[in-house]
């Protein structure tokens, strides 16, 4: 149980200071962090293989990817085109849309959170072994995790066709 | 403390310590091949055929000064050395590197030649090898010169193009395999097909060992790969500014990272503690030797290949690795199937 708390701590503190960085790097840092910690809790659930697909596929793969971009425009700290004083609520409308997010987002957690305990679990041994996994995946899951699979191909696509360059070479 | 538990503390201990022992070794290794190849001398001057070369080396170290730029952002210029010494010793954590023991009987019950044995520990390696380019990143960007930095970019660009070729071909040995624990992958290896070819996964993934070994060489940055560290063109790449220990500290992971590159090779590919000649009990000397004819293999490369340029770098990656990777697993898969069915 000290485990667990160890864990959540570093996680929900990690998340929290992630958006009070000014320096997009610390950001990035911050939120390997976060996933670190998150991967512990997956050992403490008995699911080693989320954990370590976890490490590779986030804290490995996409932050690496998120820094290389912020190292590429190194940008120390981030461009505000508005008053820093003025109340989140009263910025002009993107920060206001953003804000009114953020109020929802909580009010959903507040809501969820007091919801009770029922989860739905899996069944026992079924999240620690890798076979098991890749048996629910592929017949279960198989509609979804197909389309997931489209959608990605959609998202590079989309980047090819945006970095091509028009006209002759 | 039961014995049992002992040993595993002390066999913690002996695996770190010899990691550090293989850093100086490989260093010596380097320096005196290196010179073979180019027809010098090589070390010779401290200790019996320069072997204490590396010691003189690690003193000199010691007492240098530690440098910092006066605009480098502190925190992270200290923590960066520290990132890449830890994955470094990390990965090796879950490699076995010899049969069950009992240390010729002093242990009541057999003892895993391995720190820690965990069920996904192929992954385990791939994720912290992963995780080992922050270290390079960081050092590069938060020294705050551009040479530093140009190292720290081009070392994330690489390590993400050749990770997918890594991964595939991790993926197409662990199919034959069957298993994600190094342990069972060993296992799978041992005996002998016809009575003379060892059943090594080599010789049913040829291709899957030598891109897994290229882009091992591309993992750790080693020439002719070595672009974050290209002194030519960068100085010293993402070590730049760095002095002293903190200096050495990425100096030890480089060398550590090609041993854990080896060990995962020889353990996947060539049979780990298996072969023909020795006992069970002393198949940790075979595993030895599997990896030093790696490294070997790792040292002859650096000095006989001249450095790619950048862009051949990324487009073999990208339009020859990867697609080769990919061919692999598909055939691998598709033969799986058959031959099981």
């Amino acid at each position: 149980m000290t485990l667990f708390y160890l864990f959540a701590a570093v996680a929900v503190l990690a998340s929290l200071l992630v958006i009070g960085q000014r320096n997009p790097i610390y950001s990035v840092l911050l939120l390997i962090a976060s996933f670190g910690a998150l991967s512990g809790l997956y050992v403490l659930l008995d699911a080693p293989f989320v954990a370590v697909i976890q490490i590779v596929v986030y804290a490995g793969a996409i932050m690496v990817l998120f820094l290389f971009v912020v190292m590429l425009l190194n940008a120390p700290q981030e461009d505000t085109e508005y008053d820093e004083r003025v109340h989140p609520l009263l910025r002009p409308g993107p920060m206001r849309f953003g804000a009114a997010l953020a109020i929802g987002l909580l009010v959903e957690l507040v809501w969820a959170l007091t919801r009770g305990t029922d989860t739905g679990g899996f069944p026992d041994g079924s999240v620690s072994s890798v076979a098991a996994i890749g048996q629910s995946l592929f017949t279960d899951y198989a509609f979804p995790f197909e389309v997931t699979s489209i959608l990605i191909l959609v998202a590079m696509v989309g980047a090819v066709v945006l970095a091509r360059r028009e006209g002759p070479r | 403390m039961t014995p049992l538990f002992i040993a595993q503390i002390v066999l913690t201990l002996f695996v770190f310590v010899m990691l550090l022992n293989s850093a100086a070794a490989m260093v010596y290794v380097e320096r005196k091949v290196a010179a073979l190849l180019q027809q010098r001398l090589g070390p010779y001057l401290v200790g019996p055929k320069g072997l204490l070369q590396p010691i003189a080396d690690v003193i000199k170290l010691m007492f240098k000064e530690e440098l910092r730029p006066k605009a480098a952002d502190a925190f992270l210029f200290a923590l960066a050395p520290i990132i890449a010494a830890t994955c470094a010793f990390a990965a090796f954590a879950v490699v076995p590197f010899g049969a069950d023991t009992t240390l010729f009987g002093w242990l009541p019950s057999s003892m895993r030649l391995q720190v820690a044995e965990v069920n996904v520990a192929v992954l385990v390696v791939f994720a912290i090898a992963s995780m080992s380019v922050y270290g390079i990143v960081l050092a590069g960007w938060s020294s705050n010169s551009k040479y530093s930095l140009l190292g720290g970019l081009r070392a994330s660009a690489q390590m993400i193009s050749y990770e997918l070729s890594y991964g595939l071909a991790l993926a197409s040995v662990l199919l034959i395999g069957n298993s994600l624990s190094l342990r069972e992958m060993v296992d799978g290896q041992a005996g002998t097909w016809f009575g003379i070819i060892p059943r090594w996964f080599l010789f049913l993934q040829p291709l899957g060992f030598v891109i897994y070994l290229t882009a091992g060489i591309a993992e750790t940055n080693r020439a002719p790969f070595d672009f974050p560290e290209a002194e030519q063109e960068l100085v010293a790449g993402y070590h730049t500014e760095y002095s002293s220990m903190s200096f050495a500290m990425f100096f030890l992971a480089e060398y550590i990272n090609m041993v854990t590159v080896s060990a995962v090779a020889t353990d996947l590919f060539l049979g780990g503690w298996h072969g023909p000649f020795l006992p069970e009990s002393l198949g940790w000397i075979w595993f030895l030797l599997k990896v030093s004819a790696i490294l070997f293999f790792y040292v002859w490369m650096r000095w006989t290949l001249p450095r790619y340029r950048y862009d051949q770098l990324m487009a073999f990656g990208w339009k020859v690795l990867l697609p080769l990777a990919v061919v692999n697993l598909l055939v691998t898969a598709a033969g799986v199937l058959y031959f099981a069915a």
